[in-house]
This record gives structure tokens, C-alpha cells and sequence, in this order.
């Protein structure tokens, strides 16, 4: 029973949270995007006590709950387990705890994350790699298939769907989601949940929790028959049958696997609270005691986190040559003294503080202006480039779903008013000013804010002109300039991120 | 706006057709994404009988000459298209054999070509396809398309090639393609100073040119002067734009009013040819409550045909061109012009005022698909864009306003089908207003304010601040 309602709710939570990385439209954020914000490492990092503390009572009650039910990689990991051959017959083993790998991990993980090395924490944290899976190999798939409903709703002159462009984002990104998928499906598939137990920082942080969990699954001693069922069972290997029938509920993510299996009623979820620890190697109190204030300190505290790179080029393909049209060559990113990020990120450093690097908000970029950054020290986080649109005053779709705080809410209007970085203009770039157009303009027409004059000037050849400058307290960074300017591959006109994002 | 329930609806439709799903998807497959002119077929006329089968072609006698031409003449400006193995559009040969097979088995004896058109394979396609039928049974039209240059040279190498790309040594009409624009590029700096006009004279002279005439575009000064220099040239034809929207409804800027063409070329006793009897395929394809008023008036008649006939029923038209790019509109245009019933003088009233004065109440673009705009150096698809507005204009439902009935429906609708028609690179955001484009519209529409105007409408769309105005 306690099984079934476990894996009914994990299936129900796995797949809302996979949908909200799937659905490009942002709709389905309006009713499900809490999940994304009640995941471990994003509460964290968005310092939201309330779920923090939830999550750490619910785990002090009633065991790693969280693992086996709220964690989308946890949960994917035990839909492969059961597809293996393993998984449906029980044929895992107890196995001793790994401890330096676990704790050093963690340790490596803690440091990386006070030392503010994003990359290696989006690389461990559970459900940025879930996310990163997502976004780099089912939402291609995902729409394409949106794209081939919206080749025939345009058949049947029907707006339900639109076409959306694929396209790969980043190539370490997607290399990294590659290779994650590969290592968690081949360790579900030998080994059901190594990773969780092994690797995964969350849920060693949660272990220093769960071992003291007041409801947990019991071995009944005096019932036991020693026939290790339960232990073949155990997707954790955490059970020690022949080590004194004991349970490492560090380890054990109550997935109640072995409950229903034991034929002598041996073994029991059930209130346990302040009896002895019945882990393997139990651990003196004093130290667990440390290990769980360094997990709450770990968990409520912030972290400082320097953060400073320059944008890699980033070289959209894709050229429709059709019969009449002029070719279009694709825009090449511009080299930025400033990464641009979010309008409500704050400042550069705040968001890259607080970003998990989970792809949600690249997900659901309509303008195609976020994408995961290659640059080694924010590797996975996004930034902002405008190659292929520009980030529309209309639209504060990132804004709404990211789930860690790292983009704080905001409406269109009060992003009008605030400043993500500033434009300048190359002038030799510019075809008003190398004589290959007599007027444009474009720039300063698209300017949200009206920060683009067209002022007059004596070109070279000695006709009077008129082109843009950028009057720089009202721009906002919204690279509108940037992307409609005419100059290919580099435009004429680029927007450089600002340290701090203040109003305009 | 209800997204969710939009895509209910949608799959629950698709469910429900799924059983001739794979019927339509495979007619879907094959039908055209945006009909030049669309034809509503109307397979036999009123009495049963269907033209095609035992009409005989209208024909009109050339006073100049005598030739017998057909009243339904060939516009041979687009055909369909198709990839090379380098990705390059060529025109589909075999369709275009196809298509001038039936017409001139139908009696279609008039085919006009340029130079420019179809990205300049057109007079060679329909070179091939016409050697393949006694020259004596058809007349062939071309022109001299120098609009872009006053050079001499440009203009010998133009008519040589039409020779060659025709495959013939005689042209029985020989257009000066486009006048009325003023400037170098005028009459005088294309035909007088450099005497191309001289040189074209004495062809005409020699036999090589049957009948010299010209194609007008422009305003009513330029018309005058052209037509008075036919006391010195003696113009054998001319070709004009009239359809029965712009009769009287002409903006008199860019173009003039046809029935003042008409009545001139008529005083002069000048055989004319007519070009966008459909204004460019607008007329089959109007407003909504004009199609019900049409539909009202005689249910069996294809929009179309209103359009031919209104310009058929003018007894000094030699031949009214279309450009037929589909069996369906040569077949719909067959049963209009044999057997040719005249519109009466009721029924083109209907037309040049009832209805039109319904349409010019449209805030349409004048853009009649022609492409002589394009490429944009920006890569823009001015006609695209301008098409896609006009057909949401004359749907009469697009979005007008923030409080409108069903606004966001429509707004989706028009943005979706926006993005649909035309890539996002191409759209109007990106035209930097560089000009190139307004000296080659015949139809002189200022192409970049235009695109200006439908990039601010999408704007205002897209950021949820539309209010009428």
C-alpha cells in the first residue's frame, strides 16, 4: 500500500516536472511551477526557509521521502532500475557505504558551492541534471513533435500550435547532459540507486537527516528469518541482513521496496523514534550531531560567489535559400565585456550565485535569447545573447519560473525601468556610417525605451547622414537594437552586460 | 486567450477526422500554400453544359493587322517552381508544357512573357513548350525590360536573347516594358537618347516585330505624353492595368484610373491588351461581405470570373491576360472566355461601384504578388508580408483592438500565421528603409513606410497595446 501511494505520487511529480521543462509556452508554470521551486538545491539557493525546513522536517519524520518521490532523477532512476532485469527480479546485494566517495563528494560539492565553482555544482545537483537531460535531449524531440502538429493544424488553418526552431543551444551543455544520462542510466540499470547514495550531494545532505527519521522501515529481529528478500529487493543496498539484520537509513530512500516482499511480517514502517541507531556503523552522536549543524549551516547559509568571464561566440546556423530571397547571413555573437543576464537577476554576481544551471528558464525563452553559457567558469548557466530574437518588453517568462531566486519576479513594466546592460555602437560596422546605406534607422525605431537618437553627421564622402547614438542611462539592455540591426554576422550596434542591473 | 482549451479542440477535430485524415493530408501535400489566384471552380455553367468540352474561345480581331487573338491571353509571369540539385529554383518544365498544351487546345493563342520574369527563365520555358506547336498557332508577346538601365548595350542583349530564349525569328508583339516613370529611367534616357526606340522602329520595319506597343504604369501625365507620341512612334497596342476595382477607383497618384485609360486608347482606336484583370489575384480572393454580395448575385460564378468578364466585356480589349500557374485557374478561366457572356451594364456597375466602393473601404496594400521588388537586399519578402496583411484584412476579422470581441483569439491567429508565412528574418522588422525596393513597384506603393505601418501593427500586437485609432 505505502508503495503503491509512493509510486503513484513520484510518477505524478516526475512527470509534472519533466513538462515543465517541455512546455515551451510557460503555460503549464501557471499550476505546476511550485514543484520546480519545492526541489531541494533550488530552495536552497533561493534561501526559501519555508520549503527548506519543510523538506528537513519531512525528512527527519519520515525518511528521504524526497529522494524517492520529489527528486525527478531519483525517480528516473527508479523507472530504469525497474526496466532492468534487476529491478523486477531482486537481485541487488547489500553493499558497505562508500564513505570516501560519498562524503568527499559532498565536501567537494560544499566547497565548490562556497567557492562559487557553479559549474561543478550544476554538474552533482540532482535536479539540474534532470533538467539539463530534459532540455538537451527530449525537448528536441518533444518539439518536433509540437512542430509536426503545427505542419498539420497549418493544414487545417488552425492556431492551436506553432512552429518552434530546434536548435542546439550549447554543445557542452548538451555533451554534459549526454554523458549524465549515460553515467545514471547505467548505474540504475546495475545497481539501482548507487548514484543517490554514492554520489548525489542532496542526498548525503538529507542523510544527515534521515538517519534520525522517526518513521522508518523496521526489522523485526525476533520475526526475521534471515531469507533476504528484503535485501534483494533494496534498490539502496542498504539492508544488512547478515551484518545484524540492520537498515543504513542514511542510505534508505523509502521507496518500501521490501516491505510488501517479506513473507514474515519482519519488517515494518513504523514509528522509531529515539531508538538506537541501527545503522551498520552506527555513529557516535557527537559526530552525527556535527554533521547535521554542518548540514544546516551548509543549508540556511548563503554563499559569496565571484563571478566574472567573457561571452564565447556563439554561431547560430540555419540559411533559408528560397528562389527570390537574398540570403541572410546568420549573426555571430559579439565578444561582451559583460555577460548580459536576466532582467531580475540584480546583478551578474547574484545570478550566478543563485542559478542551478536547471534550464528551466532557457526552456521556456520564446525569443531564443537564453542559452546555457559555455564559459568554464558559469558553464550551463545561462546568459543572454541576441542572435536569433531579442528579449521582448512584453515577455517575463524567466522571470516567473525560475525556482532558486536567481531571476526574482518581475512584471513587464518594472522591466522597462531597469538596466541588464547598455548598448554601444561599433561605427564601422554601422551601413549608415560606411556608406552602404543612405538611411536606416532600424535600431533606434525597435528601441523599447527610446534610448537610440538619430543624430545628424558629415560621413566621410560628405553626405549629411543621420545616425544612431545611444543615450546610455535609458537603455536597458534589451538587445532589440542588436538584433534588428542589418550589419551581418556582427552587428553594428551590441549590448554589454551590467555588473549590477539597477533602474534605468 | 485559452490555449488549453484551442488544443482540445484542435486534437478532438483531428480525432474526429481521422478517418479522412489521410486523404486530406495527402491532398494537403500537393495543394498550393498560397494561390496566386484562387479559383472557386464552378464546373458547369447554369444551362449543364461545361464550356470546356463545347464552348468555343472568344476571340477579337487586331484592326492593325487582322490576327484572330483569344480574349484569354496567357500571362506567363509565374509558373510553379522546383529545386535543382543545387537548391536553386527552377521553373517546373513539364507543368508548363502541360498547362500551354491545354490552352492552346483550348484556343488560347496569346502568350506574353518577359525577360524579367521568373527570375528571368520564363521567355525560355515558354520558348520550349510553344516550339513543340506550329508557329502559326499562337501569337508570343515579350518586351524590352530595360527599366534598370539606360545602356544600349543592355538593351541589344535584352532583345537578342528574347530572340534565342524564344526560339524564333519573328516576335508578333513587342512590348516597351513599363513606362510612365519619370526621371533617367524614363522613357526618354531608356528609349529616345540611346535610340533603342529608333532601332526598334526599324525591326518593326524589317517584320521582326509585328506590332510594336507598350505596358503603362504611372500617373495620368506620363499616360498623356506616351499616348501623344503616338502621332510620332504610331503605337500598335498598349497594355494597361484595369480590373473593375481600379475603373474608377484608382488613387490617381501611382496609377490611373482605367476607365480614363480606356477611353483615351479608345478615342485612338488602339487595340489594348489588359494586365491584372484580377488586380493581382485580389479580386478572387476580396473581403468577406464582398464575396457574399458576389456569391448573393449568381452563386455558380467563380470570383474570378466576375473579374474576367467585367474586363471582357469591353469590345476594344484584344486580350486580357492571366497568369495561370495551376490547371484549376486555366480550366475556371477557360469556361469564362468560351462561350463569353458580356457582363450587362447593370452587372458592371455592380461591380466598378457597388463593390468596389465595398473594397476601397479596405486599408489593403495595392501589392499584386508581381516580385519585381525582390530580393530585397535585406532579405525581406515585401510580398509575402504585404500578402499575409491584405488576406487578413480581407478576412475582415483580424484584430483591431484591444476590447474587440475575441481579441486574443485573433491575435493569435494573426501572429502565428505571420510567423508561419514568413520566416522571422524576413519579416518587416528588418527593413532599414534603404529604398532600393519603391523604384521597382510598378504599383509605386512606398513599400518601406508599408512594412513600417505592419511592423508597428505586429508591435503593438505582440506588446498587448493595440487601441483604435
Amino acid at each position: 500500500m505505502l508503495k503503491k501511494i509512493r509510486v503513484i505520487l513520484a510518477a505524478l511529480c516526475f512527470v509534472a516536472v519533466t513538462l515543465l521543462f517541455l512546455d515551451f509556452s510557460g503555460t503549464l508554470h501557471h499550476w505546476l511551477g511550485w514543484l520546480a521551486k519545492i526541489q531541494f538545491l533550488p530552495a536552497v539557493l533561493a534561501l526559501n526557509l519555508v520549503v527548506i525546513i519543510a523538506l528537513l522536517v519531512l525528512t527527519i519524520l519520515f525518511g528521504r521521502i524526497y529522494c524517492s518521490v520529489i527528486c525527478p532523477l531519483g525517480v528516473f532512476q527508479d523507472g530504469v532500475a525497474n526496466l532492468s532485469r534487476k529491478g523486477k527480479k531482486g537481485k541487488y546485494s547489500y553493499s558497505k557505504e562508500i564513505k570516501w566517495l560519498r562524503y568527499g563528494v559532498w565536501v567537494l560539492f560544499v566547497v565548490a558551492f562556497i567557492a562559487g565553482i557553479n559549474a561543478l555544482v550544476a554538474l552533482l545537483a540532482p535536479y539540474s541534471s534532470w533538467g539539463r537531460i530534459v532540455q538537451n535531449l527530449l525537448a528536441p524531440v518533444w518539439q518536433w513533435c509540437n512542430n509536426l502538429l503545427a505542419a498539420i493544424a497549418e493544414r487545417r488553418d488552425s492556431y492551436a500550435f506553432y512552429t518552434k526552431d530546434v536548435w542546439l543551444k550549447s554543445l557542452p551543455t548538451f555533451i554534459v547532459a549526454l554523458v549524465s544520462l549515460i553515467v545514471v542510466v547505467i548505474l540504475a540499470w546495475r545497481n539501482g540507486r548507487t548514484y543517490c547514495n554514492t554520489i548525489c550531494p542532496v542526498g548525503t545532505t538529507l542523510s544527515f537527516f534521515s538517519r534520525f527519521a522517526m518513521f522508518r522501515p523496521v526489522i523485526d529481529a525476533s520475526k526475521c528469518k534471515s531469507c533476504h528478500v528484503c535485501e534483494k529487493k533494496c534498490k539502496a543496498s542498504c539492508i544488512d541482513i547478515d551484518g545484524g539484520k540492520k537498515i543504513d537509513y542514511s542510505r534508505c530512500v523509502d521507496c518500501f521496496n521490501c516491505l510488501d516482499n517479506c513473507k514474515f511480517g519482519a519488517l515494518k514502517y513504523r514509528f522509531a523514534w529515539g531508538r538506537k541507531s541501527e545503522s551498520p556503523e552506527a555513529a557516535p552522536a557527537d559526530k552525527t550531531r556535527r554533521a547535521f549543524l554542518i548540514g544546516s549551516a551548509i543549508t540556511l547559509g548563503g554563499a559569496a560567489i565571484p563571478a566574472r568571464a567573457q561571452t564565447d561566440e556563439d554561431a547560430p546556423v540555419e540559411i533559408q535559400g528560397e528562389g527570390g530571397f537574398a540570403d541572410i547571413i546568420p549573426k555571430v555573437a559579439p565578444k561582451r565585456s559583460m555577460e548580459i543576464t536576466p532582467f531580475g537577476s540584480e546583478s551578474v554576481e547574484a545570478f550566478y550565485k543563485h542559478c542551478t544551471a536547471c534550464q528551466l528558464c532557457v526552456s521556456v525563452c520564446p525569443n531564443d535569447v537564453l542559452r546555457p553559457s559555455k564559459n568554464f567558469s558559469h558553464l550551463m548557466q545561462p546568459e543572454m545573447s541576441f542572435e536569433r530574437g531579442y528579449c521582448r518588453p512584453e515577455c517575463v517568462k524567466c522571470s516567473e519560473v525560475c525556482p532558486t531566486g536567481a531571476i526574482l519576479k518581475i512584471t513587464p513594466e518594472e522591466k522597462t525601468q531597469w538596466k541588464v546592460g547598455t548598448a554601444s555602437i561599433q561605427t564601422m560596422l554601422c551601413l549608415v556610417e560606411n556608406g552602404e546605406v543612405e538611411e536606416c534607422g532600424n535600431c533606434s525605431r525597435h528601441c523599447p525605451v527610446g534610448a537610440i537618437h538619430m543624430v545628424r553627421k558629415d560621413r566621410e564622402d560628405g553626405k549629411r547622414v543621420m545616425v544612431p547614438s545611444v543615450e546610455e542611462e535609458l537603455c536597458i539592455g534589451c538587445g532589440a537594437c542588436e538584433n534588428l540591426c542589418p550589419a551581418r554576422p556582427i552587428s553594428a550596434i551590441t549590448v554589454n552586460g551590467y555588473q549590477i542591473h539597477h533602474k534605468a | 486567450m485559452n490555449k488549453n482549451i484551442d488544443r482540445r479542440e484542435f486534437l478532438k477535430k483531428t480525432g474526429e477526422g481521422a478517418a479522412i485524415a489521410g486523404a486530406v493530408a495527402m491532398a494537403g501535400a500537393c495543394a498550393p500554400k498560397k494561390t496566386v489566384e484562387t479559383v472557386v471552380a464552378n464546373t458547369v455553367t447554369n444551362d449543364g453544359k461545361d464550356p470546356l468540352e463545347t464552348g468555343k474561345m472568344e476571340l477579337r480581331t487586331n484592326p492593325g493587322n487582322g490576327d484572330q487573338v483569344s480574349l484569354l491571353g496567357y500571362g506567363c509571369m509565374r509558373f510553379t517552381m522546383k529545386k535543382d540539385s543545387n537548391g536553386k529554383d527552377i521553373v517546373d518544365q513539364d507543368n508548363v508544357n502541360n498547362l500551354i498544351d491545354y490552352a492552346l487546345a483550348h484556343g488560347v493563342n496569346y502568350f506574353d512573357t518577359a525577360p524579367v520574369y521568373l527570375q528571368g527563365q520564363s521567355e525560355k520555358a515558354v520558348g520550349i513548350a510553344l516550339k513543340r506547336h506550329p508557329r502559326n498557332s499562337y501569337y508570343i508577346a515579350t518586351k524590352m525590360s530595360n527599366q534598370s538601365s539606360n545602356d544600349r548595350k543592355v538593351a541589344m542583349h535584352l532583345y537578342n536573347n528574347s530572340f534565342k530564349n524564344l526560339q524564333t525569328d519573328y516576335l508578333d508583339y513587342y512590348l516597351l516594358h513599363s513606362l510612365g516613370r519619370g526621371g533617367a529611367l524614363g522613357f526618354k534616357g531608356r528609349f529616345e537618347d540611346n535610340g533603342v526606340l529608333d532601332f526598334l522602329l526599324e525591326e518593326r520595319e524589317k517584320g521582326k516585330i509585328r506590332q510594336l506597343g507598350l505596358s503603362f504604369h504611372g500617373d495620368q501625365k506620363s499616360f498623356d505624353e506616351i499616348i501623344a507620341l503616338h502621332d510620332k512612334y504610331h503605337w500598335d497596342f498598349v497594355q494597361i492595368q484595369m480590373n473593375y476595382f481600379d475603373w474608377k477607383h484608382a488613387d490617381g497618384v501611382r496609377n490611373v484610373n482605367a476607365e480614363y485609360l480606356y477611353e483615351e486608347l479608345d478615342k485612338r482606336e488602339l487595340p489594348i491588351v489588359i494586365m491584372e484583370p484580377l488586380q493581382g489575384g485580389r479580386l478572387s480572393r476580396p473581403a468577406e461581405n464582398v464575396v457574399n454580395r458576389l456569391k448573393e448575385r449568381d452563386p455558380q460564378a467563380s470570383l474570378a470570373s466576375w473579374a474576367f468578364r467585367f474586363v471582357g466585356s469591353y469590345p476594344r480589349v484584344l486580350t486580357a491576360l492571366s497568369g495561370m500557374v495551376y490547371m484549376e485557374h486555366l480550366q475556371d478561366n477557360l469556361r469564362t472566355f468560351m462561350d463569353f457572356k458580356p457582363l450587362t451594364e447593370d452587372e458592371k456597375t455592380f461591380l466598378d461601384t457597388e463593390i468596389a466602393d465595398i473594397m476601397a473601404n479596405y486599408p489593403t496594400i495595392d501589392c499584386n504578388d508581381c516580385k519585381y521588388c525582390m530580393p530585397c537586399p535585406y532579405g525581406i519578402d515585401i510580398p509575402g508580408i504585404f500578402m499575409h496583411y491584405n488576406n487578413n484584412v480581407n478576412k475582415g476579422n483580424f484584430p483591431r483592438n484591444k476590447e474587440q470581441e475575441e481579441y486574443q483569439k485573433l491575435r493569435r491567429a494573426y501572429l502565428v500565421s505571420y510567423d508561419r508565412a514568413i520566416p522571422t528574418l524576413r519579416q518587416a522588422s528588418h527593413c532599414v528603409g534603404c529604398r532600393q525596393c519603391i523604384p521597382k513597384c510598378p504599383q509605386s506603393i512606398q513599400i518601406p513606410r508599408q512594412l513600417r505601418r505592419i511592423d508597428d501593427y505586429v508591435e503593438k500586437l505582440k506588446q498587448n497595446t493595440l487601441t483604435s485609432e
